[in-house]
């Protein structure tokens, strides 16, 4: 894996590059190890209920419930990567097989399968998150599902289009003279040349899902209370914000600097891979 | 100039164009109708709940004719549609016209008002950026409008609120209305949640419109622009920026029809009475025709508004319009 050891050194070169990775790392670790780190337990309400701003105690301060923050910010984010990082894997899986056949095939097939994705891309997605959510139940499979599909979508696109500037070249060429099957051909021919691009994809959709699912949590879709998340205790801290600003601030500084290293890592991998960072809106 | 057969060419590019956002739509009707005739139960059970028994339900499912099978169903609704019927409401026992009419006036009144200020300050911002590139204004403008890119929309309210409604205490942090208020009290309330969306979307076409200015300023055409002595300030807005905004009319679309779908998340920070909001409420109702209704309003503006950005694009680039007409 010389390849990925070279484009690692790359990114890391960079101190942009640098920071996103860290970030990431940090977050990422965090999300494994909190369970034993944290200082208190996260649903145990502390008697002294009035007691809600930070002190040596409690860094955060507590919640209206009399929960400590610091405790809650740390465990907040371990539903949220569990589940964007698997939905990413699967929003990039089918949307790269489906898009790379599509590319491949062209003609019939290939209008159809773009008209499809055209159509899909026409339907608000949040609209059909909230949707299953609330009819299937907000469990981490259900989650990690429908993110996952939703998100495919875009990287057909992708995908066909990176793979459309490969077919024509010789090496495709003489793998089919050869008579490899089409999967052996889009796998082991066509991939590795556009792994490149679908990297750089896969980093940004990442960060877009982490989004679709703090929003999720945020609107009371995401993740079932007590479960501590990001998301939603911002949401509830908000209400509170004139007597009470400061359980809304480690939530707030943990998601976006966990959305801000990703960004800068993506950013980072683009610039490394010689790639220009698509000026997309997140879907 | 445009001659006949070139004419003849962007005609018939444009019906074509028009008919495939027809059958786009057609295609968003049907899938929308089966996503939701897919979900467990229908529309009366996920209503009525615990009381979904006997006569209740069957009442229920007589009066929104849930006895009938889907395709005469589906057949139905879209018959309505086509004559802008959308149905009625479950929850709300009325015309969905009467329950998404003005919630979709305010969610527009908000949307136009964000893009009016926002667009033209991004395009300003972004023309500065390029101007000054590599400098420390780029650096200060790019990062600030990347900054509130990245971050949750829902934190940049919370920020804002806490910054002008808790501690400087100068605009209202979350709006009370009637969803039928009147223009100029809707007008009063909606600083801090035109600014939050403002601030999201600055960033996509601010970076965008750096970008491909930078581009057109590196080109040959702006050289000997310089080169003849042309002012400054002629040579950026008169001939460089249109040029430059060519690739970002699509971008500049879709966040139209990004705000104009009622921003969920925005609308819901702010008590804000828009479509937005209303389908969050609707999906917790439980209020299943009305999602539909407001799922298939909401593809009709992407998909409209790509078509315009598509056609505007079409009319404006040489390049495109005359790409095979040549035999």
């Amino acid at each position: 894996m010389s390849g990925a050891e070279q484009t690692m050194r790359l990114v890391l070169r960079s101190t942009s590059g640098k920071v996103g990775v860290a970030l990431v790392i940090f977050h990422i670790v965090l999300a494994i190890v909190s369970p034993w780190v944290v200082p208190y337990d996260f649903n145990a309400q502390s008697e002294v209920l009035e007691h809600m701003g930070p002190s040596l105690a409690h860094w955060g301060g507590l919640d209206t419930l009399g929960r400590d923050v610091f405790t809650r910010t740390l465990l907040g984010g371990r539903e949220a990567l569990l589940v964007t990082i698997f939905g990413t894997a699967i929003a990039m899986v089918w949307g790269s097989l489906f898009g790379m056949f599509s590319g491949f095939k062209g003609g019939r097939t290939d209008e159809f399968m773009m008209r499809a994705v055209d159509t899909f891309l026409a339907i608000p997605f949040m609209i059909l998150l909230l949707l299953v959510i609330a009819s299937f139940g907000n469990s981490v499979i259900v989650l990690m599902l429908t993110l996952g599909f939703l998100y495919g979508i875009g990287v057909i696109r992708l995908a066909r289009a990176a793979t459309l500037g490969e077919v024509t070249k010789d090496y495709v060429l003489a793998a089919q003279a050869r008579g490899e099957s089409v999967w052996v051909i889009l796998l082991a021919e066509i991939l590795p040349n556009i792994r490149d691009a679908l990297m750089v994809e896969a980093a940004m959709r990442w960060s877009w899902m982490l989004l679709a699912f703090s929003a999720l949590s945020f609107l009371g879709f995401g993740v079932t209370p007590p479960t501590p998340d990001w998301g939603l205790m911002i949401a509830n801290a908000r209400i509170y914000m004139p007597l009470a600003p400061w359980p809304v601030l480690l939530p707030m500084i943990a998601l976006s600097s966990l959305i801000i290293g990703i960004n800068l890592m993506a950013d980072a991998l683009a610039k490394s891979l010689g790639l220009d960072r698509v000026q997309r809106m997140p879907l | 100039m445009v001659n006949g057969q070139e004419l003849s060419y962007l005609l018939r590019l444009v019906i074509q164009r028009i008919f495939a956002a027809f059958v786009t739509l057609g295609v968003v009707s049907m899938v929308v109708f089966a996503a939701i005739e897919l979900l467990p139960g229908d529309a009366c059970q996920a209503f009525l709940g615990q009381m979904a028994q006997g006569q209740r339900l069957a009442n229920c499912r007589a009066e929104h004719q849930l006895d009938k099978s889907p395709i005469e169903r589906y057949g139905i609704w879209a018959a309505g549609l086509a004559q802008g019927d959308l149905g009625n409401s479950i929850k709300r026992s009325k015309p969905l016209e009467e329950v998404i009419g003005p919630r979709f006036r305010n969610t527009v009144i908000l949307g136009l008002t964000a893009a009016g200020i926002g667009i033209p300050l991004a395009i300003a911002l972004g023309v500065i950026a390029a101007w000054f590139r590599e400098r420390k204004v780029d650096f200060w403008i790019s990062g600030v409008a990347i900054f509130f890119m990245t971050i949750p929309d829902f934190i940049t309210g919370t920020l804002l609120i806490s910054l002008f409604s808790v501690w400087l205490g100068w605009l209202p942090g979350i709006v009370i209305m009637r969803v039928d208020a009147p223009i100029t009290e809707v007008f009063s309330q909606i600083g801090l949640p035109v600014l939050t969306l403002m601030l999201v979307m600055i960033a996509h076409i601010m970076r965008m419109v750096r970008s491909s200015m930078i581009d057109v300023l590196a080109s040959e055409f702006v050289m000997m622009a310089t080169l003849k002595g042309l002012p400054r300030w002629r040579l950026l807005l008169l001939h460089a920026l249109p040029n430059a905004l060519l690739p970002a009319i699509n971008l500049i679309a879709l966040n139209i029809a990004w705000l104009m779908g009622g921003v969920l998340v925005v609308e819901v920070v702010f008590n804000y009475p828009g479509i937005g909001r209303l389908s969050v409420n609707a999906i917790a109702d439980r209020d299943l025709p009305l999602v539909q209704a407001i799922a298939l309003l909401m593809a009709a503006i992407y998909v409209s508004l790509n078509l315009l950005a598509d056609l505007l694009t079409l009319m404006l680039s040489p390049k495109l319009r005359t790409q095979r007409v040549q035999p």
